[in-house]
């Protein structure tokens, strides 16, 4: 009874001051502390998350002669590189609706923004080290500041990348209003995925080392450089693949198609929104630990 | 009121020694984070305390010193104060806002200019873009740098950085700061700045002070805590106290005889006068044992030796050092070199008062040939011949030597109030 009294008048006080406890208790234990901490921070981290994005963005491309281009230069010569190997007849891609140049530079380019998200989470937690060995702030903004560099950078590459279209001859619809929440549901995949695997990846490099080789798989069970396959196990495992749906509808909004797997695509956007509150939720509980482990 | 700041109840935390352990260790500890798991948490192979069930409280108003020696664990129980990291016993509180001096500057973009980077590293503190604004220019002023501010950070100089650090860090106003000896590269005028602005801090909060400098230790604390291994092995309202702790955790340099062979010490008196100690085998006294002298009475050092004839005359310089081995004292020689005799000899060299602060000292003696107190010939050096400690009421300020002196306190034009002495005491003219 008399602790009783003791919380109450803790209580009253956290009214007044913040009051943080410290314990080696899994904080799973109190959820609804957890929850309203997590609240109160991405509030109080969005202000620095913008001031994270804006630092490293002005950063990025201060230090080169090229600036923007940067962001350009790799999805327009992946693109290149499959405009030959399909010209030239050494990979046979099967026929699709687009143009085949206008297929696979947007695809890359969609693909290149994905990447981007899914790089973030761990590069920037990476980058961040001193400031999370040193100091105690929201480190969800850590994550918010990867995405606000991803849709710069994208929004860049997305400009170009209607400018190209307009001048291949493709002139989007309507459609293209819808388009932002395509690229915005990509880059919750790729900010979900790379939350998901930057836990493990701090503690052991492997995942940062093994990445680029399981994406570049990826890339080719999702049609980012030829179309859906109509039959087939690869088309069952291109179906099963929930990138798939991100990448056609997305596509084909830009472009002014009627989006042929609309249903699909909601699907996986609703277990995505699921995913990453999910994944955040376990990056903000595992972070103290993985910061112990770090090397200041 | 007087709720504590700062509740740490028997706070622990384990390290381990092996990186792969480690990662391994990280893992299942996640796991277990997420799991809920309410196990206990025991040492693991290759583990250890890094801190070990600490606890103490502070209240608003007091500072508490942390001392102890590197990896005593001082710098791990900051960052769980700051709740960098989780502790894996015990239970911490925190009232109000935490503002920590740990590392000044973290977070800084190299590439982007000093204006940039007060904003970043002011909203990774907390602060907000308009507190920031507010403050701009006192931060600029505070750090003194108007003239750099534009400039990129990787230009500036490491001093430059922690001016920078410091100014925007000290806006922060908390009610607990955390002070990890930060300030060691800046250059005294602005050391002493910063001092001073961590006092006007002190005023609303409850600090946390870690340094290895116990001058500053003994100015600023009203408490300690002295570290070792983890444990928090001495806790007392009496900074002084703690200070000593330190230092007698050290057993210092051991007993070093270099020369040129040509004098053999063989016994050695010293100590007070009145309870003099000999030694008949200067080998043989225990370089870890430390002879309480009183400073305000005499003090009496003998030496007895043999010297080689072929040396024809020489000197004597004994030199005292604190625990820090920073020279702190030397006796002067003789006025004239004192001529050698065939077979044994005794010197006795008797000092009224030991003009020295409350610490740990050690004596060193040297054999000079000739009158040569800078160089030359050493027949024989013996560092840390032996160890002494001088116990005062308190350590007064901070210097290691208290010199004597003479006061007269005027009062009015009629009387003049007289005092003399070590004892600074205060005494009306007759």
């Amino acid at each position: 009874m008399k602790l009783k009294a003791k919380d109450a008048a803790e209580g009253i006080m956290t009214k007044k001051k913040t009051v943080a406890v410290y314990t080696p208790e899994s904080r799973f234990r109190s959820p609804w502390v957890l929850l309203k901490e997590m609240g109160a921070d991405s509030i109080y981290g969005r202000e620095l998350a913008w001031r994270l994005a804006v630092r490293d963005i002005s950063a990025q491309y201060r230090q080169t002669a090229l600036g923007l281009i940067w962001a350009l230069i790799l999805p327009v010569a992946n693109t290149l590189v499959w405009i030959f190997l399909n010209g030239s007849g050494i990979v046979s891609v099967g026929k699709t609706e687009l143009p085949y140049p206008v297929y696979v530079l947007t695809g890359t380019m969609l693909w290149a923004i994905f990447m981007d998200a899914l790089n973030a989470p761990l590069q920037d937690t990476m980058a961040s080290k001193s400031m999370l060995t040193k100091i105690n702030f929201p480190k969800e903004a850590i994550i918010l500041a990867g995405i606000y560099k991803t849709l710069f950078n994208g929004s860049i590459k997305v400009a170009i990348m209607v400018l190209a279209l307009l001048v291949l001859g493709i002139y989007p619809d309507w459609r293209l209003a819808l388009f932002p929440l395509g690229v915005l549901s990509l880059i919750m995949a790729g900010t979900t995925l790379g939350l998901a695997l930057a836990p493990i990846g701090l503690l052991y490099t492997d995942i940062g080392k093994g990445l680029p080789l399981v994406m570049q798989f990826l890339m080719y069970v999702t049609p980012v450089v030829f179309p859906m396959p109509s039959q087939g196990w690869t088309s069952v495992l291109l179906k099963l693949n929930p990138l798939s749906s991100l990448i056609l509808t997305t596509r084909d909004w830009l472009t002014g198609f009627s989006p042929g797997y609309l249903s699909l695509f909601f699907w996986a956007n609703g277990i995505l929104l699921v995913s990453l509150f999910v994944v955040l939720l376990v990056y903000r509980l595992v972070m103290p630990i993985i910061i112990e482990r770090m090397s200041a | 009121m007087s709720e504590p700041l700062v509740r740490v109840q028997n706070a622990s935390k384990k390290f381990c020694r092996d990186l792969k352990k480690s990662l391994w260790y990280g893992l299942v500890d996640m796991v277990a984070e997420l799991t809920g798991s309410t196990a206990a948490r025991e040492l693991r192979p290759k583990e250890f305390w890094a801190v070990d069930d600490v606890s103490f409280e502070l209240e608003k108003g007091e500072c508490l010193g942390l001392v102890g020696p590197n990896g005593a664990g001082k710098s791990t129980l900051l960052k769980m104060l700051n709740g960098i990291i989780k502790p894996d016993r015990g239970r911490i509180e925190m009232h109000g806002r935490v503002g920590a001096l740990i590392e000044l500057g973290a977070g800084f973009n190299p590439i982007l200019t000093g204006l940039e980077n007060i904003y970043i590293n002011g909203s990774v503190l907390g602060l907000t873009k308009h507190e920031i604004d507010r403050k701009l220019d006192d931060i600029i002023g505070f750090a003194e740098l108007q003239d750099f501010i534009d400039t990129p950070v990787q230009n500036y100089s490491s001093g430059m950085r922690v001016r920078l650090g410091f100014s925007i860090a000290a806006q922060m106003e908390p009610d607990i700061l955390l002070v990890d000896e930060v300030l060691a590269v800046g250059d005294v005028g602005f050391r002493i700045k910063c001092y001073n602005e961590i006092y006007r801090i002190m005023e609303n909060a409850a600090v946390i002070f870690v340094s290895h400098s116990m001058p500053q230790l003994g100015k600023v604390c009203t408490s300690g805590i002295l570290m070792d291994k983890g444990r928090a092995i001495m806790r007392s309202n009496n900074i002084s106290e703690v200070i000593n702790g330190y230092y007698n955790l050290f057993t210092g340099e051991q007993r070093i005889q270099v020369g040129s062979g040509r004098v053999r010490l063989t016994a050695v008196r010293f100590g007070n006068k009145t309870d003099c100690i000999t030694y008949p085998d200067a080998q043989a006294i225990d370089p870890n044992h430390y002879h309480h002298i009183d400073a305000d009475k005499p003090l009496t050092i003998g030496l007895t030796f043999t010297m080689d004839q072929t040396v024809d005359c020489y000197s004597i310089l004994f030199s005292i050092s604190d625990v820090d081995q920073k020279l702190v004292l030397q006796i002067l020689p003789p006025e004239r070199p004192l001529n050698n005799h065939p077979g044994t000899q005794e010197v006795l060299v008797t000092i009224d008062s030991l003009l020295l602060n409350t610490g740990k000292y050690s004596l060193t003696v040297h054999f000079l040939k000739d009158q040569k107190t800078d160089w030359g010939e050493i027949l024989l050096s013996v560092q840390s011949l032996l160890k002494f400690s001088v116990q005062r009421d308190r350590y007064i300020g901070a210097a290691p030597v208290l010199h004597a002196a003479e006061w007269n306190i005027s009062d009015g034009p009629s009387s003049i109030r007289h005092g003399q002495g070590n004892t600074g005491q205060v005494m009306d003219l007759p």
